[in-house]
């Protein structure tokens, strides 16, 4: 047997062949990215490392990983669930029409829901003492619904799930425009907006958002349920002879995400201190990308709530840095769409990887 | 002079060390019929697919037309002007007739990429005449019946040039009539001097057409000679005719006279018919059954996959005709299914996650399904060692990594850790080499001896005479027998599912 120096050219080869296959299959890639993307950066634009920024930059990232993890769970299972962003708007626009305390005649006398839910003196739960949590209740429950509605189109007419949730999307969309005219409603009450609003880096979306985040992780990690999702998304018709309840798991994660959604919608909304018709709309690619970036599969059976966060996380840095260096908004965009795609590659590299190891 | 087509000379065949074909020679004469015949396993689809290039054979010598021929694929196969009609038909069912014919080379405008359709139209007439189907080349083959599909498939084989077309169980999933006019065509290209191989389960069918009849066992040629040479009988004998060394565990118990599930007329239109029959704890109830008799559906249909349209099912002596899996699996009934691939086991998942999977609200608190995560654990790693499972680690390991064996103890694994008191198993050791059948088949035992009720459907014969202690005959849907362990006689069971030589 031949001793190979330590230091040899194929050694070293070796060794970095092995690094880089060690990196690529570590579930904490993507984080490293993250925090190498953040060192890189630092010396060209150091107003990146600042509390303010960083301040901004996480409570950007908490309500979008809230809606991501929704979505993650959605992967899972081998779905998709476009109607998130819709979701979100459609909510804000159900909240904020049931608290703002002033509402202007001018602009909303024309919309469906003038003099049912909106009065010159404020919405119809303004000014009561339970208003906000009823809102609050109410905006999760219009979640879950919709949620509802795709699963139970999903599970029974076995549509597909990118379909069903297009038009929920299109359909949830355009209905929260039409209800307040493509006016956004503001004068929300300060119990409201509070909750979002910018106070450090321990605010409430960061507690809310990272509770929601445990007791996801717990319920795919601890609980039969969990294994039902991974279950279903890696084999459907096996799941189904193993007993595993499709139908019901299938329509409790599209309800769970709407519920992630109207969660995020919360956050958002109190931070921009409005019912947006339009709040959800850009999010669609950051939440799906998200996902996939941390190492959720389209094809199903894989994902992890952490995965999503760092997933979350680089992107929200990229965009984050890429504004800080002035550059312009679509090209932003450009590179987050190469940055999703170059995930989805990496995916696929880790997939061969394994099967020539294992 | 004998003018042979075709000759095969010591054609040896091995996969994964398994000898699959020893030392085959048959020889075909020009224009004739060749049966063969053999039980599931023999050789005969492995002979096959030498001769239609889809694998190459190990030694030996293949002549055609006394010519060297060793196809390296499918296409230089059809070139050599053999054709070969499948079991499951190879049509695009959404392309027209004549697209199907012509979809490995469309003929063009010149040198244009664009399809001539008028030249393909006319050309799909003409050989769909040959087989007196008058039907549109335009036609979209979904649209056909199986009757039909299977003779564009024969005009098919006429428009490439065929001059060997070989049908491997033609007549499945056709109706007596079709079957007549496949006849019919099959006698009229043997005038028009063709070379016919016929692999069919129904030896009168097989008795009828052949001019020479082929058996083999083992993947050895047992017998081979002129049809007069044959009966149904020593057709049957010549297939089955093995010594049963201890290729199966002693049964060390005995069935109760407590019923288990009960089977009450029940019917399903075109699938199942009048099935009556109980089922005993402790016992071990062969199905027999040749594909499309029924035997897989029949099992579906009791686990609540699939529903049923008259008659009952009683779960020890209670009604339980409103069946899923699920309330199977909850009135203690598992189910492996003939299909380990897409019904059975979560491939890209590990062994433990496919383990645990059935058994999993069993190892969780009522309240929220919270796992206890250890006792799962600690019960999967005993399941894994009691059924030896050849895996290096069940928790990091892919299922799909797993021999077809191992694989299988997953999937009964699964089930034993629910502990059912009925298990139906569907073809247990297709794709399991003999150590693992044997393995699989002393589970099974251990299963019954514990008082579960087994029902073990399988096509293959011998297995159910070696573990059963009753075996039920279907075919068409229907029960056609039943024998109870001293009446076992592989011959009498092959003639009930063949409907030879009366009840």
């Amino acid at each position: 047997m031949t001793v190979t120096p330590k230091f040899s050219p194929e050694a070293v080869s070796n060794t970095l062949k092995t690094f880089i296959q060690r990196l690529l299959l570590s579930e904490f890639f993507i984080f490293y990215l993250c925090v190498a993307l953040f060192v890189a950066l630092t010396p060209f634009i150091p107003v990146i490392a600042s509390p303010y920024n960083l301040s901004n930059l996480f409570s950007n990232t908490w309500p979008l990983f809230a809606v991501a993890i929704g979505q993650t769970f959605v992967l899972i299972i081998a779905g998709i669930d476009l109607s998130q962003g819709a979701i979100i708007s459609f909510t804000s626009v159900i909240g904020a029409s049931l608290i703002a305390t002033k509402v202007d005649p001018a602009v909303f006398g024309q919309s469906p829901i003038w003099g049912k839910l909106l009065f010159e003196d404020g919405a119809i739960l303004a000014h009561t003492p339970l208003g906000v949590p009823i809102a609050l209740l109410t905006m999760i429950l219009v979640g879950l619904l919709i949620g509802f509605l795709n699963g139970a189109i999903i599970a029974y007419a076995r549509i597909p799930a990118f379909m069903v949730t297009l038009v929920t999307q299109m359909f949830f969309a355009s209905l929260a425009i039409y209800f307040v005219k493509s006016e956004n409603i503001i004068n929300l009450p300060k119990s409201f907006t509070s909750i979002g609003a910018d106070s450090g880096l321990l605010s409430i979306p960061l507690v809310m958002t990272v509770v929601l985040a445990v007791v996801a992780h717990f319920v795919l990690s601890r609980t039969v349920f969990g294994r039902w999702l991974y279950s279903i998304g890696t084999n459907l018709r096996a799941a189904v002879v193993s007993g595993v309840p499709e139908r019901k798991v299938i329509i409790l994660t599209y309800m769970f995400s709407g519920f992630c959604a109207a969660f995020a919608s919360i956050i958002y909304s109190s931070r921009m201190e409005m019912g947006r018709p339009t709040l959800g709309a850009p999010f669609l690619l950051d939440i799906v990308g998200g996902a996939v970036i941390g190492g959720s599969s389209l094809a199903g059976g894989k994902g992890k709530v952490i995965w999503t966060f760092f997933g979350v996380l680089f992107l929200a840095l990229l965009g984050n840095a890429l504004s800080l260096l002035n550059v312009p908004f679509f090209w932003i965009e450009i590179v987050k769409g190469s940055v999703i795609l170059a995930a989805a590659l990496i995916d696929v590299t880790r997939t061969r990887i394994l099967q020539y190891h294992v | 002079m004998d003018d042979f087509i075709l000759q095969f000379f010591g054609i040896n065949k091995s996969f994964f060390g398994v000898k699959v074909l020893k030392n085959v020679n048959i020889e075909i004469r020009r224009g004739h019929v060749v049966g063969l015949i053999g039980e599931n396993g023999a050789g005969k689809s492995t002979l096959m697919n030498i001769l239609g290039g889809v694998v190459p054979f190990d030694s030996g010598k293949l002549l055609l037309d006394g010519q060297e021929y060793a196809p390296r694929n499918p296409a230089e196969a059809a070139q050599a002007g053999i054709a070969f009609i499948h079991q499951e038909l190879n049509l695009f069912n959404n392309l027209s007739i004549a697209e199907n014919f012509f979809i490995s080379g469309f003929p063009k405008w010149g040198k244009t990429p664009l399809i001539d359709r008028k030249r393909i139209r006319l050309a799909a007439q003409e050989f769909l005449a040959q087989v007196d189907l008058n039907i549109s080349p335009d036609m979209t083959v979904e649209k056909l019946s199986p009757g039909e599909r299977q003779l564009v498939e024969v005009a098919k084989a006429l428009s490439q040039d065929a001059r060997i077309i070989i049908f491997d169980e033609p007549t499945t999933s056709l109706t007596a009539r079709e079957t007549e006019r496949l006849f019919g065509i099959i006698e009229r290209l043997k005038s028009a001097g063709k070379t016919i191989i016929y692999i069919s389960h129904i030896l009168r069918d097989v008795l009828r057409l052949a001019d020479e009849i082929v058996v083999l066992r083992d993947g050895e040629v047992v017998k081979t000679g002129p049809k007069r040479a044959f009966n149904i009988q020593t057709m049957i004998s010549s297939m089955v005719g093995r010594y049963l060394g201890t290729l199966y565990p002693e049964r060390t118990s005995r069935p109760t006279d407590e019923m288990a599930l009960e089977v009450r007329h029940l019917s399903k239109a075109g699938i199942v018919h009048d099935i009556t029959f109980s089922l005993y704890k402790g016992e071990i109830l062969g199905v027999f059954g040749l594909m499309g008799s029924g035997r897989s559906e029949l099992a579906h249909i009791l686990f609540g996959l699939d529903t049923h349209d008259s008659g009952e099912i009683l779960v020890e002596g209670n009604p339980r005709n409103h069946r899923t899996p699920r309330k199977s699996i909850q009135q203690n009934m598992a189910f492996v299914t003939e299909n380990r691939r897409e019904e059975g086991l979560l491939m890209t998942a590990t062994v433990a996650e496919n383990m645990g999977l059935v058994a999993l609200p069993r190892y969780a608190t009522p309240l929220g399904g919270v796992l206890r995560q250890s006792l799962l654990a600690e019960s999967i790693r005993n399941t894994v060692s009691s059924l030896r499972v050849k895996v290096n680690d069940a928790f990091q390991n892919q299922a799909k990594g797993l021999s077809g064996g191992n694989q299988q103890k997953v999937v009964l694994g699964k089930w034993l850790m629910n502990n059912p008191s009925i298990l139906i198993v569907d073809e247990p050791t297709r794709g399991v080499d003999v150590g693992a059948k044997y393995e699989i088949y002393s589970i099974i035992n251990e299963i019954a001896a514990k008082g579960a009720a087994v029902l073990f459907i399988s096509s293959e014969i011998e297995e159910l005479i070696g573990v059963c202690d009753r075996i039920l005959v279907m075919g068409v849907g229907e029960i056609l027998g039943q024998f109870s362990r001293a009446e076992f006689n592989r011959e009498r069971i092959l003639q009930t599912a063949f409907r030879e030589g009366g009840k």
